[in-house]
């Protein structure tokens, strides 16, 4: 698909999120974590786009900022056309009926003291004016719909189990029919077994809502299953982005080609060959200059310590930051 | 003894309120010598619990009811659930160690390295000296490939990575050149590359030394890479167990099949992952036949109402369903 | 049919049991409820309870010891203590419950606004709360009687004032604790406005220490007015305070110790009563105990 064709609903540019650093008695700012560095991607209607990662390289940062839940400190995000920077609070409020995030953890992201039936009603309340009759109906509806009972409508979270109270999470982000979706790591708290019933759950239900939906994992295996288009951040940047297959198949950054091959394989007869980075990833608060990567990478150049490369397209929907692949290829 | 640990009939169990529940039920392991051992199993289906009476170091209420576990020392075979609390100090750190999941936990935030280095050392050797001490330490730190090792030893933990944080974990844990090590999760925390760096080392470190390693993880993936032989758990029980590669590629047991599949179906054709329906039932809710008959696409009339044994359908490979074998558990 | 009526939304807690059913069957907890109980009862029936008039005198019978009569004896104006003691149970808990209402209620506001808003509006509204904490409770509340006069109504005053840090430090801690969960950024990602998160999703949450803090303050409060009686600062003759039979009581020690023994027990009973009643409540409130 090229860029033309492609019907962009999240236009993402040039995020940029910082978070100070406060020391001392009067709290003043030393520093700055650079959380999300310079991030640009595009979503389609009803595509699945997958940030992919390391634990903080940014993802749910980014996530958390498209929808402004975190406020970025630069960059703009444009949704359906609009720009999501320049609304005030209100604007911004009434908005989320057509954006919706699910969080990582079902156990800390449910109210304790509210029961389903309260917590799938207040998305509703909150942004239609429904009968008690309606009201009914689309909770129940949306109930059904994630495989569980009426009479379960009056227990608490701490009475679920862990898939459960994510299937509560799932429903109460999409009983107001959303458009885009902010999922951080929906199935990472979950077992093995309970994580595919999820998964499975998602994937019906973007089709059947025609949702688009920005799905952020640290799970290279679960990304490449889920997701249409793929972004590859490392230390707050982009390293690499385009058609997921296109990328797990030719993956062109050192990054993601150390990052692929580190996944275990699942047949010991048939053990990966892994590419084992040495060292650490950066601080954040001090990101190298240059390529974010080049401290760990096989490749490095005196180039690489110097500038910072940008994203270019290397096959088509392929693009990838690195200053050899493109003199390489 | 031929093996390093044998576990015979070892069942545990939990209080919940004034009734005793049942966690792990009858499991008999052997783990041999030289050996990297993979338990396999989703939360709550009695894997860490296992390790933890292996180092007899249960959190109340849990409570070993039956069994015995029995250890090769390097001075001659011990009862280790027998022993008193001096005996099984001294076992601990010396002849059997344990690493756990969480390396950011795992250290005391308000020591330096150095200082909690030297402790694991000085414990079980009182004589020796503070150079020696330096030394051995440095050497540990070199052999788990730390960068600047000397520079290390005075960090605090919250100057350290996680990677490093699991390394110098393992160091500790391998100072006193322990003969079996109890590795519970040791990778689930941290990210892939850093795990592929772990992993890796830890094959090292088994080829490089006499230690057998337990590896108690719910990663499939984990399990394949570093594990010669393997036990899966279900419910407090062993339901399957064999050698790596047979485990693998003739699977015998339907959860083990799921299991596999539900990792396996991700990048597959189909866009619908297999699942596995149903959560696993926790302790207290399990029933008298076999635990698995619930969530089992293959669940007879049978299978609800007498449990299965665990029993060997191969030479070396032991399952515990009647698609294999007819046996009933006694 | 029965489950389709509305749900209960403002339900203290999940569950099923009711707290006083939960409470009720912890052993540490009943012990509380009962002795708060009989506390609660002594105040309300005391005309009925007293054996006479409170501030009835009778001056053949002085420094009677504890018999058949008078249950607890007399003191040196022949006044019946046990009567005294039931009615001074009023004065504790009325001073007690209005002191805490006073302190609970600035406090809720107060923690309210400093933990949800923050910036300036807390770092002033903590400075002036520190500035509160640094005085010994003892000495504050006598300064405050002391300027605005000897009363019973300027004892609950001085108490509730000297109480209202505690209590916003509690809501302030909580509200912070609570506003960094991930349903507090679940219920702003759903488009809640800022009051409804405040009150739908901060407060039932801060609800469980709050009111842990209250049986706390309670049996504070109690202790502080005693104190204050006994100096002569809190309630004044002729209304029964068990602080200021404890201080009248000084005198007599050696002729008539019952007149010290009686007030005091009741004291220590009803400060530990409130004291193993909130400790059995925050066990019961907090959600994670519970499966």
């Amino acid at each position: 698909m090229s860029e033309q064709k492609r019907d962009i609903l999240l236009d993402v540019r040039h995020l940029q999120v910082y978070f100070p650093i406060k020391s001392g008695l009067f709290k003043k700012v030393v520093g700055h974590v650079h959380a999300v560095e310079d991030v640009s991607f595009t979503v389609a209607r009803r595509e699945v786009f997958a940030l992919v990662g390391e634990s903080g390289c940014g993802k749910s940062t980014t996530g958390s900022a498209i929808l402004r839940l975190i406020e970025p400190t630069g960059g703009e995000v444009y949704f359906d056309g609009e720009n999501l920077s320049a609304l005030n609070e209100e604007q911004l409020r009434l908005k989320r009926r057509d954006m919706q995030f699910i969080f990582q953890n079902p156990y800390a992201s449910l109210n304790p003291r509210m029961n389903v039936w309260q917590l799938l009603s207040e998305p509703l309340k909150v942004h239609f004016t429904l009968s008690p009759e309606e009201l009914k109906n689309r909770v129940e509806e949306m109930l059904a719909r994630i495989g569980m009972t009426p009479d379960q409508l009056w227990r608490y979270p701490h009475q679920f189990s862990g898939g459960q109270k994510q299937r509560i999470s799932i429903a109460r982000a999409l009983i107001t029919h959303p458009s885009f979706v902010v999922a951080d790591e929906p199935v990472s708290a979950l077992d093995v077994s309970i994580q595919a019933q999820i998964l499975n759950l998602m994937m019906e239900l973007q089709q059947e809502m025609e949702l688009s939906l920005v799905f952020i994992s640290h799970d290279l295996n679960v990304v490449r299953h889920i997701s249409n288009r793929v972004g590859v951040m490392y230390l707050g940047s982009l390293m690499e982005t385009g058609n997921t297959e296109e990328v797990y198949r030719h993956p062109a950054h050192p990054y993601t080609q150390a990052l692929l091959s580190a996944v275990p394989s699942h047949d010991p007869a048939n053990k990966s060959k892994h590419i084992v980075l040495e060292g650490d990833v950066p601080n954040p608060a001090s990101p190298p200059t240059g390529c974010p990567f080049h401290t760990r990478c096989a490749y490095c150049t005196e180039e690489c310590r110097q500038a910072k490369p940008q994203l270019r397209e290397i096959a088509p929907d392929h693009y990838a930051a690195c200053h050899h692949m493109i003199k390489g290829d | 003894m031929n093996n390093l640990l044998e576990i015979r009939n070892l069942r545990i169990t939990t209080l919940r309120g004034k009734s005793k529940v049942l966690l792990l039920d009858k499991v008999d392991l052997d783990i041999p010598h030289k050996c990297s051992f993979g338990i396999v199993g989703e939360s709550g289906c009695g894997k860490s619990i296992t390790a933890n009476a292996i180092m007899n170091m249960l959190p109340y209420p849990l409570s070993i009811s039956d069994g015995d576990i029995r250890y090769d020392s390097r001075n001659g075979e011990v009862e280790l659930l027998k022993l008193d609390k001096k005996a099984i100090r001294a076992i601990r750190g010396q002849e059997i160690s344990m690493i756990f999941q969480e390396p950011m936990t795992s250290l005391d935030p308000i020591f330096t390295v150095e200082m909690q280095m030297y402790e694991a050392l000085a414990f079980h050797h009182p004589a020796m000296t503070r150079q020696e001490m330096r030394d051995r330490a440095l050497e540990m730190l070199h052999r788990v490939n730390i960068p600047r090792p000397e520079q290390t030893l005075a960090s605090y933990p919250h100057q350290l990575s996680g990677g490093q944080l699991q390394r110098i974990m393992i160091a500790i844990a391998l100072i006193n050149d322990p003969r079996l090590l109890l590795a519970d999760e040791p990778t689930t925390a941290l990210d892939v590359t850093i795990q592929a760096q772990i992993l890796r080392l830890m094959n090292d470190l088994k080829e490089q030394n006499d230690t057998s390693i337990v590896m108690i993880t719910h990663d499939l993936g984990v399990i394949a890479e570093t594990c010669e032989e393997v036990a899966v758990f279900y419910a407090g029980q062993i339901v399957e167990q064999a050698n790596v590669m047979e485990l693998f590629h003739h699977t015998a047991h339907p959860y083990t099949l799921g299991l596999l599949q539900a990792v396996t179906s991700l990048g597959g054709e189909s866009r619908m992952l297999y699942t596995i329906p149903g959560i696993v039932p926790p302790g207290g809710q399990w029933s008298q036949g076999c635990r698995f008959a619930d969530r089992c696409a293959r669940c007879t009339e049978r299978c609800r109402e007498a449990m299965p044994a665990l029993t060997e359908i191969s030479p070396g490979h032991k399952c515990r369903c009647f698609l294999n074998s007819e046996e009933v558990e006694a | 049919m029965k489950r389709e009526k509305k749900p209960v939304i403002n339900r203290a807690l999940p569950g099923n049991e009711s707290l006083l059913r939960q409470l009720w069957n912890d052993p540490m907890g009943r012990a509380g409820m009962i002795g708060v109980g009989l506390v609660i009862l002594l105040a309300v029936f005391a005309p009925w309870i007293a054996r006479f008039e409170v501030g009835k005198m009778n001056s053949k019978a002085r420094f009677a010891a504890p018999n058949a009569t008078f249950w607890f004896g007399t003191d040196n104006f022949g006044r019946d203590i046990f009567s005294r003691i039931v009615y001074g149970a009023r004065v504790s808990i009325i001073v007690g419950v209005v002191a805490v209402s006073i302190a609970a209620g600035f406090g809720y506001l107060f923690g309210l606004i400093a933990g949800f808003f923050e910036g300036k509006a807390e770092s002033v509204i903590m400075m002036v709360m520190d500035i509160i904490f640094a005085f010994p409770h003892i000495l504050l509340a006598l300064f405050i009687v002391a300027v605005l006069g000897k009363s019973i109504v300027n004892t609950m005053i001085a108490i509730g004032i000297v109480n209202i840090p505690v209590f916003t430090r509690t809501v302030r801690a909580s509200v912070k604790t609570v506003k960094s969960t991930d349903y507090i950024a679940n219920a702003r990602s759903i488009g809640l406005k800022k009051m409804a998160i405040l009150f739908r999703h901060v407060t039932p949450n801060i609800l469980a220490p709050f009111t842990v803090q209250a049986t706390l303050a309670l049996s504070g409060a109690i202790l502080t007015e005693a104190s204050m009686s006994f100096l002569g600062l809190g309630i004044q003759p002729p209304d029964p305070s068990w602080g200021s039979m404890l201080s009248d009581a000084r005198k007599y020690m050696e002729q008539a110790p019952w007149m010290a023994i009686f007030p005091a027990v009741f004291i220590i009973v009803t400060i530990l009563s409130f004291n193993i009643l909130g400790d059995a409540l925050r066990d019961v409130l907090d959600p994670k105990l519970k499966l």
